[in-house]
């Protein structure tokens, strides 16, 4: 299966030259085997995702959360827009609202001029929670992670690879910090032995305690996450926009010198194939 | 190994910021996390103990009504919340581990998932000034 990352900015997108090498767009990536695509979050980095849709006629979003910066792009997916193409929209489940209900408070007037029961594609939306299920050769596994607001990680598989997307994560919220026992560890299941994870790693150390709480990891809580579910690569995303090219890769070095993780920053336009 | 639901997680990482004794218990009692004060309670470490069965946890307290006649375990508030999933709220008293009745209240509540699931159930320990 093929993994191509379309945006690993975290909050708001960004542009020019400072952000250029790793991108600006906000959190969307695609899983493809055969001509089955599972597109993971729809923030901006969906539209260019869209245009490499074209040729599939169903098409599975898969999204984290609806913060903003998860679901910004999806009313420039243009596939949405193709009567032809049929669209599975799989997201958190809530305690109170559906799905639906609360996707079209993005997708609606005053904030976008079409509404969501509009779209001319075949739409189906499936609520999804600590859940294990099929879409075509992949197996996915979802689960409640920490961040505010319903929100899942998504691991995926087909036969014994995995692709663990994991955003938005503060597995560390606490008075001591991440509790270093497998048990007690957000998003344990979906990791372990990820072949890819992609995890936030929004904050330096020191930016991190002014933001506890707001649902990120720092660079260095990630990579402990990354160290505690022996991922086998662990892509550092959600890059902070206030985050330069040059900052980014001050922040990965030093990591790296208290640390051998296999870890590298995610980048908007990166493939690999996990075969 | 699979990870606990975030909702117990989050329980734990909120007692441990407690200064008050907190039990975190699986949904059959099973004991799976207290805190420091409730280590003073049971006078065993955490660290010591990891995760304890319902059995042998729960013969650590004694507890007594307030007339000094032995309760039975169905009218212990966590009790109660592991059988029926309602919080519950109740004052008695326990002897400590150094044979001295202590008055206490505990109040229990049940974690229920944001899928609607019962996962497991809160005790937390208040102690009363003795008379």
């Amino acid at each position: 299966m093929k993994v191509k990352l379309w945006g690993v900015r975290g909050s708001i997108p960004t542009t020019g030259p400072d952000t250029d090498k790793y991108g600006g767009n906000t959190s969307c990536a695609s899983v493809v085997y055969d001509d089955h695509v599972l597109v993971l979050d729809g923030g901006t980095g969906i539209r260019q995702c869209g245009g490499a849709c074209s040729a599939n006629k169903r098409i599975d979003i898969l999204l984290t959360h609806l913060h903003l910066d998860h679901i910004q792009g999806l009313g420039f997916f243009s596939p949405l827009f193709d009567p032809s193409k049929e669209i599975h929209i799989w997201g958190p489940a809530s305690s109170s609202q559906s799905l639906f209900s609360r996707i079209s408070r993005y997708l609606s007037p005053p904030l976008f001029p079409v509404l969501l029961r509009d779209v001319p594609c075949k739409l189906e939306l499936h609520e999804v929670s600590n859940s294990v299920f099929d879409i075509g050769p992949f197996r996915i596994q979802s689960s409640y992670i920490i961040h505010p607001g319903p929100t899942v990680g998504y691991r995926v598989m087909r036969e014994n690879f995995v692709f663990t997307y994991i955003p938005d994560h503060e597995p560390a919220l606490g008075s001591h910090g991440m509790i270093q026992n497998p048990k007690w560890v957000s998003g344990y299941d979906l990791a372990e032995g990820a072949d890819i994870l992609l995890h936030d790693a929004q904050y330096t150390k020191e930016e991190y305690p002014i933001r506890r709480g707001w649902g990120h990891s720092s660079i260095d809580d990630a990579g402990l996450f990354a160290s505690i579910t022996s991922a086998k690569h662990t892509l550092f995303a959600h890059h902070d926009p206030s985050h330069s090219d040059a900052f980014l890769e001050e922040m990965l070095a030093s990591f790296k010198l208290t640390s051998d993780v296999s870890v590298g920053l995610a980048t908007e336009g990166f493939e690999i194939e996990l075969a | 190994m699979t990870a606990y639901e975030i909702e117990i997680i989050l329980n734990r990482q909120l007692a441990d910021c407690l200064s008050i004794p907190v039990f975190i218990t699986d949904t059959v009692g099973n004991l799976i996390f207290y805190n420091e004060p409730a280590e003073q309670v049971l006078g065993k470490r955490f660290e010591d103990t990891g995760e304890m069965p319902v059995e042998e946890w729960s013969t650590v307290f004694k507890p007594l009504d307030n007339d000094g006649n032995p309760m039975p375990p169905e009218e212990l508030p966590l009790v109660k919340t592991l059988s029926d999933q309602y919080p519950y709220h109740k004052s008695f008293q326990i002897v400590s581990l150094k044979g001295k009745k202590q008055p206490i209240s505990v109040t229990s509540y049940p974690i229920i998932s944001r899928s609607g699931n019962f996962i497991g159930a809160v005790a937390i320990f208040w102690k009363q000034k003795l008379k």
